[in-house]
C-alpha cells in the first residue's frame, strides 16, 4: 500500500516530464521548419502554440483518442452485466471510483486501461477475453488494469502513446519533405547541404529522446508491479496466472485493430506470438512465462 | 546563547510539524475507514433491495422450499436492525449462506433456470456478494493501515496523548473461492 503512494508520485513526475520534453521537441522542430522557410521566430511561435494546445487536448481527452483508435465501444450494463460487476467489485476493492467499461469486438484476448486519473479512467477488454476466461481469471485481468488506474500508470502511458506518436509522425513528415526538397535543390546551391546537416543533427537528437520517452512508458517493473497489486486486490494470484496462461496459449493472439503506438498499453503484446524466453530491449512486454512464475510463487 | 536559542526553536518547530503531519494523516485514515464502512453499507442495502424481487420471482416455482425463503427474509431483516459493524457483518454472512443454499437448490428447477428474470437477479446478486466481500477487504486494509500508523514508534506516544485507539477489523469468513466456478 505504501509503495503505491510512491508509484503515484513517480507517475505524476514522469507525466510532467513527458509533456515538457514534448514541448521542447516540438519547439526544436518549429525552429527547423522556420529555418527552412526563412523565419526562425515564426516557426518557433507557431510550433509552441500548437504544441501547448495539443498537450492540453491530449491531457484531457487522450484516452478518447486511444479508445477510438482501438475500436473500443462503451459497454452497456444490460449487455455485459458480468463485466460491469467485475469492474465495480475491483474498484471497491481498490478504493477508487468505478472506471468506465469498454469492449472491443475481437476474438483475441487482451485488455488495457487508460485515462488521466482514477476519476477519469476506463478499462477495456476484448469480447474474446470475456468469452474464454472464467470468473476468477477475468477478475485477475481487471484487477491488473485496476492497479494501473490506481497508481496513475494510465496517465504516463496515455501521454507517452499520444505524444510520442506525434513526434514520430512529425519527424517522418519532416524527413520526407526535406529529402524531397533537398533532392531538388542540391544540384544548384550549397544551401540545401547546410539544411541537410541541421536536420540530420536534429533527428539524431530527437530519436534518442523519443525512445527515452517510450522507455518511461514501457517499464517492465510497471507490469510486474501491476501483477503484484492485482494479487493484493483479489487475494487470489492463481486467477491472473490462469488468465495469462490462457492468453499465452491462445491460438488467436493478434488483435485486429492494434497499432504500434498503442501496443504497450495492453496486458499482453497484441502483435507477436509468445516465444519462450524471448525478451529483449525491443519487446514491449515482460515475458509472460516469467510473470506467471512470479504469480505462482506468491 | 543565540546558538542555543536557534537550536531549541528548530527542535520545537520540527516537533510541531511532526505532530501536525501525524495528526492529519491519522484523521485522513480514519475518514477512509468511515468511508469504506459506508461503502459496505451501500452494498448491503443494495442486496437487501434485491431480495424481495428474488423471492417474488422464485416463489411460484419453489413451493416446497418455504424454509429457505423464510430464513432469507429473516436474515435480511436482521441486517437492517443492527448498526454495529461486527454484528452487521455477521448477519451479512448468514444471509450470504442462505442465498448460496437457495441458488444451490434452484439448480434442481429447470424451469427456474430458464427464467430470464431469475438469471438476471442471480447475476446481480452474485455481483453484489462479490462487492460486499471486496468492500470488507478494503475496510480491513484501511483499518490495518490506521492501526499500523498509530501503533508504531514514535507515533504511538503521540497517538496515545491524542486518544486515538486501534480500530477493529471485520472478521472475514473463510471463503472457499477455489471451488466456486461460475461459468457464463
Amino acid at each position: 500500500m505504501r509503495v503505491m503512494f510512491n508509484e503515484v508520485r513517480n507517475n505524476k513526475i514522469k507525466s510532467y516530464f513527458l509533456m515538457f520534453i514534448f514541448l521542447i521537441i516540438i519547439a526544436g522542430l518549429g525552429l527547423l521548419i522556420g529555418a527552412i522557410f526563412g523565419s526562425l521566430i515564426g516557426g518557433l511561435v507557431i510550433a509552441v502554440v500548437c504544441a501547448v494546445i495539443y498537450t492540453i487536448v491530449v491531457f484531457f481527452s487522450g484516452d478518447n483518442m486511444i479508445l477510438g483508435l482501438s475500436g473500443a465501444k462503451e459497454a452497456k450494463k444490460v449487455e455485459f452485466p458480468h463485466l460491469f460487476h467485475t469492474v465495480e467489485g475491483l474498484a471497491v476493492s481498490a478504493g477508487i471510483p468505478t472506471p468506465k467499461a469498454y469492449v472491443i469486438e475481437d476474438e483475441a484476448m487482451n485488455a488495457f486501461a487508460t485515462g488521466r486519473d482514477p476519476e477519469h479512467a476506463s478499462i477495456t477488454v476484448t469480447t474474446g477475453l470475456m468469452k474464454k476466461l472464467n470468473r476468477q481469471e477475468l477478475e485477475g485481468v481487471v484487477a491488473h488494469e485496476m492497479s494501473h488506474v490506481k497508481n496513475f500508470d494510465i496517465r504516463t502511458m496515455m501521454l507517452a502513446v499520444v505524444l510520442v506518436g506525434v513526434v514520430a509522425l512529425l519527424s517522418g513528415i519532416l524527413l520526407r519533405s526535406f529529402l524531397f526538397s533537398g533532392g531538388n535543390r542540391s544540384s544548384n546551391n550549397g544551401n540545401a547541404g547546410a539544411i541537410l546537416i541541421i536536420i540530420g543533427i536534429a533527428l539524431a537528437i530527437f530519436a534518442p529522446i523519443a525512445s527515452e520517452m517510450i522507455k518511461l512508458a514501457i517499464s517492465r517493473k510497471r507490469e510486474y508491479m501491476a501483477d503484484a497489486n492485482a494479487a493484493i486486490l483479489t487475494r487470489y494470484p492463481p486467477g491472473l496466472a490462469g488468465a495469462l496462461k490462457k492468453i499465452a496459449t491462445d491460438p488467436k493472439p493478434l488483435l485486429k485493430k492494434a497499432n504500434k503506438a498503442t501496443a504497450h498499453l495492453f496486458i499482453a503484446n497484441p502483435f507477436q506470438r509468445v516465444k519462450k524466453g524471448a525478451s529483449n530491449w525491443f519487446s514491449t512486454h515482460p515475458p509472460i512465462d516469467e510473470r506467471i512464475k512470479r504469480l505462482e510463487a506468491m | 546563547m543565540q546558538g542555543w536559542l536557534i537550536a531549541i526553536i528548530v527542535i520545537v518547530v520540527v516537533l510541531v510539524l511532526f505532530v501536525v503531519f501525524l495528526y492529519n494523516s491519522v484523521i485522513r485514515l480514519r475518514n477512509q475507514i468511515k468511508n469504506s464502512w459506508a461503502q459496505i453499507d451501500v452494498q448491503l442495502k443494495r442486496r437487501n433491495d434485491l431480495i424481495p424481487n428474488l423471492i417474488e420471482s422464485v416463489k411460484g416455482y419453489m413451493k416446497h422450499e418455504k424454509g429457505v425463503l423464510e430464513s432469507i427474509t429473516k436474515a435480511r431483516t436482521s441486517i437492517m436492525n443492527t448498526t454495529d459493524p461486527a454484528k452487521k457483518a455477521k448477519a451479512s454472512d448468514a444471509l450470504s449462506g442462505t442465498l448460496k443454499s437457495l441458488f444451490a437448490v434452484a439448480e434442481n428447477y429447470p424451469k427456474l433456470q430458464a427464467n430470464q428474470n431469475f438469471l438476471q437477479l442471480q447475476e446481480e446478486l452474485s455481483g453484489t456478494e462479490n462487492k460486499i466481500a471486496y468492500s470488507r477487504q478494503h475496510y480491513n486494509d484501511m483499518v490495518m493501515l490506521f492501526n499500523t500508523r498509530i501503533q508504531t514508534f514514535p507515533n504511538n506516544v503521540v497517538a496515545r496523548m491524542m486518544n486515538f485507539t486501534a480500530e477493529k477489523s471485520l472478521e472475514t469468513p473463510v471463503v472457499e473461492r477455489k471451488n466456486v466456478k461460475v461459468q457464463f
